[in-house]
């Protein structure tokens, strides 16, 4: 088990390397001018050199990459009109418009979007498996159809029309806003609340559908009428030995499901006003700031593979047939 | 392989195998009807189904895929959502009444008088609960005992059934069975709680053919030692003339054919079982073409007037006025032997069976 995740952290890092070149890649072939957008409308063509050399823009691509790939391993040095500052590892450069180290703008912003993602995939596969669950128990019922109705409903409207209305009408929730959990947990959870409700609501209504699907199929296997025959109790038979099983798949979406939405938690931030990668990735992209956007693609495809990881492990724990190796 | 001297339970005094015909029946179907309301209109699956079985005595029902002899089984073990199937009929088992009984009822009885082993052990136990657990859970159920007792028992039944090392292998998950060792584990379920009767469906079906004879051989043993009666469902007819005491044959939803198997087989008077001996290829002498029944078996949406397996059958011409497409025939004696019946309207059955079909047979 140990050698498995020490053999899929390696596997990881090559893949993460992989996504960090073909971005690097991306952004070079992209017609951006950041040492124009730095140096401002009036600027000397003596200060752009400046500014290009500081950012090793003058260097050819493969040296950048290669010095960025040297800042995240063992630091690096930046000159700026003299000045240089040493960039701690894991460096990833400094922001073109704010000036700050990467890694610490990164840093500040992967609690907001972990704690909103976490909350809220708490309450939307909790309520999500319990609705479905029981959607399935009583299948072909009025209470059955109320359910898949329901639910189809929330799925169909946008996630972000909900996330709106849930911050205009929902004025009986907190105000939205972000403290560091360890700062202050009852702020930190009040601030949130609005935003995993309404993440874990409009998702609940997708789980309640995976969970009645998987719960319809686990029903139906043979393992379900030996239960049956044992003379057990109806909801011994549906929750011990159904749920068991129904779980597994649910699971899997689970964990793919948190890991986009690690990197998608761009509506939920904006809207509830809270300061998380999504909002930075966007505002990085719109002022061409490379180095921030950048590190949210790491961390976009760092987090990708290690939630895969997190699957893979959770599986030897739902399914005692599945070995890793 | 210590572990394997742990004695047997102790069962009840030991009855005897082969007790006499007017024994009281255990088990009591009479009359029963299964069907199962669809969009296509109304599934018969079980037509006026009547058997009984005392304690110590093997019943084999045979039939294709769709007979209803699984479904009858089922129907005996309320096993079947009574949202889904519509049930009429009597099935007493001991003096209780399955038919309309209630859920509470149904738990303490399921398990308890009658057990099922189901046809493929890889599907039929839980894939992700141990062995052990599977077993004590059944056992817990229905008796007041601490866990560790109820795994004792666990182990008992495993070793009792034949698995070796069984304080090891109690602790297997089913995937790390053998598929032989998977339905032994089964069985060993479905006797934890001595079940007076044992529906035993397609037990070897999905097995391996020498692993067969084995399954085969300790259902034999075991239906001895626990005096219990057995319905053993199949459709392999080998399989029925070395367990079965009495066979019963269903088409179609209903009996055609039943008494006791050495009658049965020997002198079979329905064409349908006919057609089935027929099947069987001969295992030596020169390779003969069989010769199968032809056609397929109705869809229980329209089950054929009168005989319904008049369609296929080979000698309807023998019998007048077309009665066979028009009349149902009874399910009773043909003969001057009350010990068996048939659903046919053939006025010499046991005449065209010996000159023209047992001549066909290898």
């Amino acid at each position: 088990m140990l050698l498995y995740i020490v053999r899929r952290l390696l596997s990881a890092i090559s893949v993460v390397f992989v996504t960090l070149i073909a971005s690097f890649a991306l952004f070079f072939l992209a017609p951006t001018d950041p040492a124009g957008v730095i140096c401002g409308p009036r600027c000397t063509p003596e200060r752009l050199h400046d500014i290009e050399s500081s950012l090793s823009l003058d260097q050819p691509p493969v040296t950048q990459i290669a010095l960025y790939m040297k800042g995240i391993v063992v630091g690096r040095d930046f000159t700026t009109g003299g000045v240089t500052r040493h960039c701690d590892a894991p460096c990833l450069g400094y922001s073109y418009t704010l000036g700050q180290p990467v890694t610490k703008m990164l840093l500040a912003a992967l609690p907001v979007t972990l704690s909103i993602v976490v909350g809220g995939a708490i309450i939307y596969f909790t309520v999500g498996v319990f609705t479905g669950t029981i959607a399935a128990r009583y299948r072909a019922t009025p209470l059955d159809r109320v359910t898949v109705g329901a639910s189809l409903l929330i799925n169909s409207v946008p996630y972000f029309v909900v996330a709106l209305l849930v911050a205009l009408y929902a004025g009986f929730l907190p105000q939205s806003g972000w403290t560091p959990l360890l700062t202050n947990p009852l702020l930190w959870a009040s601030g949130l609340v609005a935003a995993w409700l309404t993440l874990g609501l409009t998702n609940a209504a997708s789980y309640t559908r995976y969970s009645r699907a998987s719960m319809i199929e686990a029903l139906g296997q043979d393992f379900v009428r030996t239960a049956r025959s044992k003379g057990i109790s109806e909801r011994r038979v549906v929750y011990r030995h159904g749920v068991r099983a129904a779980l597994t798949p649910v699971v899997t979406i689970l964990g793919l499901d948190v890991a986009y939405q690690l990197t998608n938690a761009l509506f939920t931030e904006s809207i509830f006003g809270l300061p998380g990668l999504g909002v930075l990735a966007l505002r990085s992209f719109a002022q061409y700031d490379l180095p921030v956007l950048l590190g949210t693609v790491l961390v976009g495809s760092v987090v990708l593979v290690l939630m895969n990881l997190v699957v893979d492990i959770a599986y030897t724990f739902l399914d005692p047939r599945v070995r890793l190796g | 392989m210590s572990d394997q001297t742990i004695p047997a339970p102790e069962a009840a005094p030991r009855e005897p195998r082969h007790r006499a015909a007017d024994d009281a029946a255990y088990l009591e179907v009479i009359d029963l009807q299964v069907q199962f309301p669809t969009a296509d209109g109304m599934v018969r699956a079980v037509q006026g189904l009547s058997y009984s079985l005392p304690l110590g005595r093997t019943l084999a029902i045979v039939g294709e895929s769709g007979s209803g002899k699984s479904v009858s089984s089922m129907a005996v073990m309320g096993l079947h959502d009574a949202r889904v199937a519509r049930i009429s009929g009597s099935i007493k088992v001991g003096d209780k009444q399955i038919v309309g009984m209630s859920q509470d009822d149904m738990r303490s009885y399921r398990g308890v008088d009658a057990a099922m082993i189901f046809q493929d052990p890889q599907s039929s136990l839980h894939p992700f609960f141990t062995v052990g657990d599977q077993i004590t859970e059944m056992y817990r159920a229905h008796n007041r005992v601490s866990k560790a007792k109820a795994k004792e028992r666990a182990v008992e039944m495993l070793s009792r059934v034949g698995i070796p090392n069984p304080k090891r292998r109690v602790d297997n998950y089913p995937h790390e069975f053998s598929g032989g060792m998977r339905q032994r584990a089964m069985i060993a379920m479905a006797l934890v709680n001595d079940p007076k009767l044992l529906i035993a469906d397609e037990p070897t079906t999905a097995l391996d053919v020498t692993v067969q004879a084995q399954i085969l051989d300790l259902v034999a043993d075991l239906q001895r030692d626990f005096g219990s009666a057995v319905v053993f469902i199949t459709h392999d007819l080998g399989v029925v003339a070395e367990i079965a005491d009495d066979i019963l044959v269903m088409y179609a939803g209903q009996a055609i054919e039943h008494g006791p198997v050495n009658k049965i087989l020997g002198t079979p008077l329905h064409p349908y079982t006919w057609g089935l001996l027929e099947s069987i290829p001969a295992l030596t002498g020169e390779p003969q073409p069989l010769h199968p029944i032809p056609g397929m078996p109705p869809s229980l949406l329209a089950v054929p007037s009168g005989c319904p397996f008049h369609p296929r059958c080979e000698y309807k011409s023998r019998v007048p006025d077309d009665m066979c497409g028009t009349v149902h025939p009874e399910l009773v004696p043909r003969t001057a032997d009350v010990t068996r019946a048939s659903r046919c309207h053939l006025r010499d059955p046991q005449g065209i069976f010996e000159t023209e079909v047992l001549p066909r047979l290898p």
